[in-house]
């Protein structure tokens, strides 16, 4: 067990200190979701005025939400790619060598995507409180709120982390990317679901990021989050996206890293 | 007559069809440049259609608004796309290569952008028939639609040349692929998903009066929902020629100076 921390927080702490010491890393991961909520907030504003929008804290909460869904996905995703890069360049190949518990290098890559996340988290809400979001739920709901941002984290590096052990190059990187990207946009992202139309409202529907986002905006809104949707959702796709991910470690493991 | 000695039109036409099979022999370059828009077309579509109950927004149809903005971004693939095979070009010593034989250097460049132009119009053939299918209708008819390919082309043409300008410039294909979303946010932070009028954010709105990717957003949008709007069309077409020009020119002296460095 011991061994297993070890190795865990030396992977968390190489990947954490190659992060935050690289502007290039660093930098798009925090432009990019501030760019977002900037453009989304800022220039669609209006549509908070249309018939049958009834979102009580405002368009910039409403778009707050999917920025901060976005930004606990994508920080996965970069976790993905670093992770990739690591193969590529033979560093994993040595760590794995050296660990007697790969499942611990697994769980190190976790960490590092928490603590991007907790960062570019922290930054977007500071950023969105400045500019004068509504936040009209009590301390639960921040506590409700973070927890869905750290369950989306930890699914998408998962994710990410099965795609990166299976292909071990970073070429991988569209395949990473492009799902989390389509079912991110494929959720309410302007507008409540029942205000989107044609096929897109269906597919939104069985989106299983919908159901996340709704209650992320219930929290910030104050208002009853359906959990007995949200949280075995979540917690549902966590296991898989586990499976997922230990199922390619193994495969990286008899490829020989 | 070999390519290499053969008259300008000669290479320019030997390089624009390397440039277009180069292009489609790399799906990492075409499916982006095809599907990225018609993706976002769809999703914004279905999520700012509500946005037509607004009052003062000029179409009753999401669809007809959005169309520019997948023209935009084609343009913004030629951008990748130009200035990621010239850096390519530079990295591979390609460039230098054929600076050893008598082509001159303007059929590099020509022909590069004309490849990428072939790719942009295929492209937006396809966006406007995928348009079409989905219900799009261009008011400004059949004399419209030759207009619309005009202004899109040259609006490919200008963003090709600032990606052959920096692929040029610098070199190396992470570079032009670093400036892709400089170039993104323009279009975000233009009038690209609402008019101008509709923006509440009194400082969203003076960026995007000031940005000028929105005058090239609405020249191409005045063809599918406003009509023939002369205004509209001269700033699109002379925001593009301006930029295009500025590109072409940037792109040209960075190759001199790429070949005589060596």
């Amino acid at each position: 067990m011991r061994r297993f921390g070890q190795v865990t927080g030396a992977v968390w702490w190489r990947a954490t200190h190659t992060f935050l010491t690289n502007p290039q890393f660093l930098l798009p991961s925090i432009m990019f979701p501030l760019f977002f909520f900037t453009a989304f907030a800022g220039g669609l504003s209006s549509l908070g005025d249309v018939p049958g929008f009834d979102f009580p804290s405002g368009y910039t909460a409403f778009q707050f939400c999917f920025v901060l869904l976005q930004a606990s996905a994508f920080g996965g995703v970069f976790t993905g790619f670093g992770i990739a890069s690591d193969f590529e360049n033979g560093f994993a190949r040595r760590l794995m060598l050296g660990a007697p518990n790969r499942t611990a290098i697994l769980v190190g890559y976790l960490l590092t995507a928490l603590t991007r996340a907790a960062i570019v988290l922290c930054v977007v809400t500071i950023v969105a409180l400045l500019g004068g979001m509504a936040f009209d739920g009590g301390p639960l709901d921040v506590f409700g709120m973070l927890a869905l941002a750290v369950i989306v984290s930890l699914a998408a590096t998962l994710f990410a982390a099965g795609v990166a052990l299976r292909a071990r190059t970073i070429q991988a990187g569209p395949a990473m990317q492009m799902p989390v990207f389509l079912a991110l946009f494929l959720a309410p992202v302007y507008v409540p679901l029942d205000l989107l139309s044609g096929w897109v409202q269906t597919v939104a529907r069985f989106n299983p990021v919908t159901p996340l986002m709704e209650a992320t905006r219930a929290f910030v809104s104050g208002g009853d989050a359906d959990i007995a949707l949200a949280a075995p959702v979540a917690a549902g796709l966590v296991l898989l996206f586990a499976a997922w991910a230990l199922r390619g470690l193994r495969r990286a493991e008899a490829a020989g890293g | 007559m070999s390519p290499t000695t053969g008259t300008l039109g000669l290479q320019v036409a030997q390089l624009a069809r390397r440039s277009v099979l180069r292009t489609f022999r790399q799906p990492a370059q075409v499916v982006p440049t095809v599907l990225f828009p018609l993706f976002l077309l769809a999703v914004n579509t279905a999520g700012l259609e509500a946005a037509t109950e607004l009052p003062g927004f000029p179409s009753d149809s999401y669809v007809d608004f959005a169309m520019a903005f997948a023209f935009m971004q084609g343009a913004l693939f030629s951008m990748v796309n130009a200035g990621t095979d010239l850096a390519r070009d530079v990295e591979s010593g390609f460039l230098q290569r054929l600076a050893l034989t008598p082509m001159r250097r303007a059929a590099l460049l020509l022909g590069q952008l004309a490849g990428v132009m072939a790719v942009s119009l295929l492209a937006g053939v396809i966006y406007l028939l995928v348009g079409l299918v989905a219900g799009v209708t261009v008011v400004t008819g059949v004399g419209g639609v030759a207009v619309l390919f005009a202004l899109a082309l040259l609006i490919g043409l200008a963003f090709a040349s600032l990606g052959a300008f920096i692929g040029l410039r610098f070199g190396s294909a992470e570079a032009v692929q670093g400036f892709f979303p400089l170039f993104f946010v323009l279009l975000f932070l233009s009038s690209a998903s609402l008019p101008r009028e509709l923006i509440e954010q009194d400082w969203f709105r003076t960026v995007a009066t000031w940005n000028p990717v929105s005058y090239l957003v609405e020249g191409i949008r005045s063809l599918f929902v406003i009509g023939w709007d002369g205004e509209a069309l001269a700033l699109g077409f002379g925001i593009a020629a301006l930029v295009a020009a500025a590109g072409v020119a940037g792109a040209a002296r960075a190759l001199g100076t790429r070949v005589v460095r060596g």
